[in-house]
């Protein structure tokens, strides 16, 4: 609690002992005794009006400047009508009086409302907390000796030193020192990532074991951590459609309930020709119901939990509006390579022809493309995993287009493509598995092949799993590659459909189509497109809501899509739903729970069945409520 | 010319939404939003210099004063 809540706190604690004593006293009939009627009346209206304006001053006096600004309809302007006019019930001496009701609904109300504040503050702070990520300063040496500076000074070319412990201040490359770095914050991953030297490092995360020099490559403003936090903090700018329909059913609630309550104090005792004191009560119930706080409140900050909670676990939301779309995908579509795949080649298959074992053939085509720089020449070289022995290797020759010739311990070796063994006139055999195919002949005869294709991402097919799991009706694959490739890939993960030999062009008009059937089949379902967000930009604009992954530190990415993914892995999609889902469920359980407990109590206020105390809950108790609720949004780690 | 203010002392998010909506209202605003959560405001006006910036600025404290007289931009 910050000071101004302590001296409030301590005012609702002296109004309390007050009004308690008023109560005996007046219970007490000790008045009544004493005064006699109606000289009691008046004597505890006296009473009770001293803890009503310790408790109330203030909010009398808003009114009271609210009106002369020229802004009637706020809150505390109806709690001055409301309890003001509990006390002026007075003038109908024929009622029961209502002077302590007046003054405990002032009373009650300033408590939710210290409540309110407090809930508010500590949600405020346990968000800001949450997105304190932001380094404070950077070290950098100055005449040999080390010296704190505020990261803006910093400018790319200068050299920082990170102590461990520390968080790295601005994205750099490592130019002395090993270490292991914490992502966690970026990317929620708990497994640290190794720095070495020329190694990349992103601002935001900690280094945690050495000390490292970097050498900065981007200014504060630029750096990773610097784009995160603006762009968490503006996606409150970009409104969800359910923030737009409250705000602008607040905009006619108050208005409406506050005519209603007029209405119903007057036309009622009109027609039936008395019962006022009754009737007025009724409105003024109306009136401490009239404020539309807790969901105006409660909403935004729901969204805000949920995108704030998002972040910390590596997805970034642009805006609320897109975690509300997010929350309705039945649709997603995917980019084949970076996303579902590493988008590097590795070896996933050796056939042997016979004679030789697998690890011969593959020995004998590493040889052979020793010296060739080709992507798929260096992972047949990996996946052989020991040295390369280069005495065994003699006169290579690159065959541009078919393959590599060479003589590996004094044998003639071939490895490449069916064209090459034709040209070299050996029998061998088509292999029309996923992927590119390396023919190996030996002396002449063919001995095997190796099959080299894009690696699936390790959680992919998990990932296509929980999609489905968490409600998304259909999954579509859309690739550049070969149609025989791109069904092996389809198959093994499960895809429902899938598109190859697409041109960039191509993708956006399989999207579009997508987009189409899904509005003709006249479905609330969204289209969500995941690609690694390098030279997908078009596609990611065009569906509803665009997914860039792989982004820590890919400015491209970061700028086209609606949602980042921190890291690569795909199962992130599906927690991004999850999220989006929950969210929203608590944005609709505060709506449901707001509306309908003010609705109940609106239409029991108009029956005479509801008090003053029923209504002072609705209003701040049902504040305090949906605030306690929203803030669930921001616990996002389990899901 | 977009600018963002720290809010002080703001406390009620159904006038911050009024706030809101009449800064987006003032002459020269393309686009303003008064956070409630971030307690600030980000007013991206179209106006040749810092001058009338400064006016939309003074302007949108009396629409503040209005809802809530305490809250105060922080310039």
């Amino acid at each position: 609690m910050n000071a101004k809540q302590k001296r409030w706190r301590n005012r609702i604690i002296v109004a309390l002992v007050l009004f308690a004593l008023s109560y005996l006293v007046a219970e007490s009939g000790w008045l009544a005794s004493q005064l006699g009627y109606p000289g009691a009346l008046y004597a505890e209206f006296a009473l009770f009006l001293v803890p009503y304006l310790v408790a109330g001053y203030d909010v009398l006096v808003k009114a009271a400047r609210g009106i002369v600004r020229g802004n009637a309809m706020d809150e505390s302007f109806l709690m001055t009508v409301a309890t003001v006019g509990a006390f002026a019930l007075v003038l109908f001496p024929d009622t029961e009086p209502h002077m302590a009701e007046g003054a405990a609904v002032m009373l009650f109300y300033q408590v939710g409302e210290l409540f309110q504040s407090y809930a508010v503050g500590k949600s405020r702070k346990s968000i800001a907390d949450m997105m304190d990520i932001a380094p404070e300063f950077a070290n950098i040496m100055v005449d040999g000796e080390l010296t704190q500076v505020d990261p803006y000074e910093v400018s790319p070319g200068d050299e920082i030193i990170v102590k461990p412990g520390e968080r790295i201040p601005l994205d750099g490359v490592v130019v002395q020192g090993a270490s292991q770095v914490d992502t966690a914050a970026l990317t929620g991953e708990s497994v640290p990532r190794q720095a070495r030297e020329n190694d990349e490092v992103i601002s935001g995360c900690v280094n945690l074991t050495g000390a490292l020099t970097v050498r900065v490559t981007k200014p504060f403003e630029d750096s990773t951590v610097s784009r995160i936090l603006e762009l968490v903090e503006n996606a409150s700018e970009k409104k969800a459609r359910t923030e737009n329909f409250i705000t602008r059913f607040a905009r006619y609630y108050t208005p409406v309930v506050v005519g209603i309550a007029v209405l119903l104090a007057v036309i009622p005792p009109v027609i039936l020709g008395g019962g006022w004191a009754d009737w007025i009560q009724r409105g003024l119930v109306f009136l401490v119901v009239s404020c539309p706080c807790a969901l105006v409140i409660s909403v935004p900050l729901s969204f805000f939990g949920g995108i704030g909670g998002a972040s910390r676990v590596g997805i970034l939301v642009k805006g609320s509006n897109y975690l509300e779309a997010l929350a309705q995908v039945d649709t997603v579509v995917f980019d084949k390579t970076g996303t579902l795949t590493n988008g590097t080649f590795a070896v996933t298959a050796v056939r042997s022809a016979g004679a030789l074992t697998r690890e011969e053939l593959l020995d004998l085509a590493a040889h052979a493309e020793a010296y060739s720089n080709h992507p798929i020449a260096a992972s047949v070289r990996a996946a052989l995993g020991c040295a390369l022995d280069h005495a065994r290797i003699e006169g290579v020759e690159e065959v541009s287009g078919h393959g590599v010739k060479a003589l590996v311990d004094g044998q003639e070796v071939l490895v490449g493509n069916g064209k090459l063994m034709r040209a070299h006139g050996v029998a061998w055999e088509e292999n029309d598995v996923a992927g590119t195919v390396l023919y190996v002949a030996k002396a002449g005869a063919y001995a095997g092949c190796v099959v080299i294709a894009d690696e699936l991402k390790e959680d992919a097919a998990a990932a296509i799993a929980a999609l489905h799991e968490a409600g998304v009706r259909r999954t579509v694959m859309l690739t550049g590659d070969r149609a025989d490739v791109a069904r092996a890939v389809a198959s093994d993960l499960r895809i429902d459909e899938f598109h190859a030999e697409l041109l960039p062009q191509g993708k956006v008009e399989q999207v579009e189509r997508l987009l189409e059937a899904n509005a003709r089949a006249s479905a609330k379902g969204k289209l969500a497109f995941v690609g690694d967000g390098i030279n997908d930009a078009p596609v990611l604009t065009r569906a509803d809501v665009g997914i860039a992954m792989g982004a820590m530190g890919s400015d491209a990415a970061i700028e086209a899509a609606d949602i980042v993914l921190m890291d690569d892995r795909p199962s992130q999609i599906a927690r991004a739903i999850r999220v989006a889902r929950k969210t929203m469920s608590i944005v609709r359980q505060n709506i449901v729970f707001a509306l309908g407990l003010k609705f109940a109590v609106l239409i029991l206020a108009a029956f005479g069945i509801a008090n003053m105390w029923m209504a002072v809950f609705a209003d701040v108790g049902v504040a305090v409520l949906a605030i306690l609720n929203a803030m669930r949004a921001m616990s996002v780690k389990k899901l | 010319m977009r600018k963002a203010f720290k809010l002080q002392d703001l406390d009620c998010a159904n006038c911050a939404a009024k706030m809101e909506a009449d800064i987006n209202s003032i002459d020269g605003v393309s686009k303003a939003t008064v956070n409630f959560m971030t307690q600030k405001l980000m007013i991206d006006a179209d106006v040749p210099d810092a001058a009338s910036f400064g006016t939309i600025v003074d302007r949108a404290q009396q629409i503040c004063s209005k809802y809530e007289p305490d809250c105060l931009i922080l310039r």
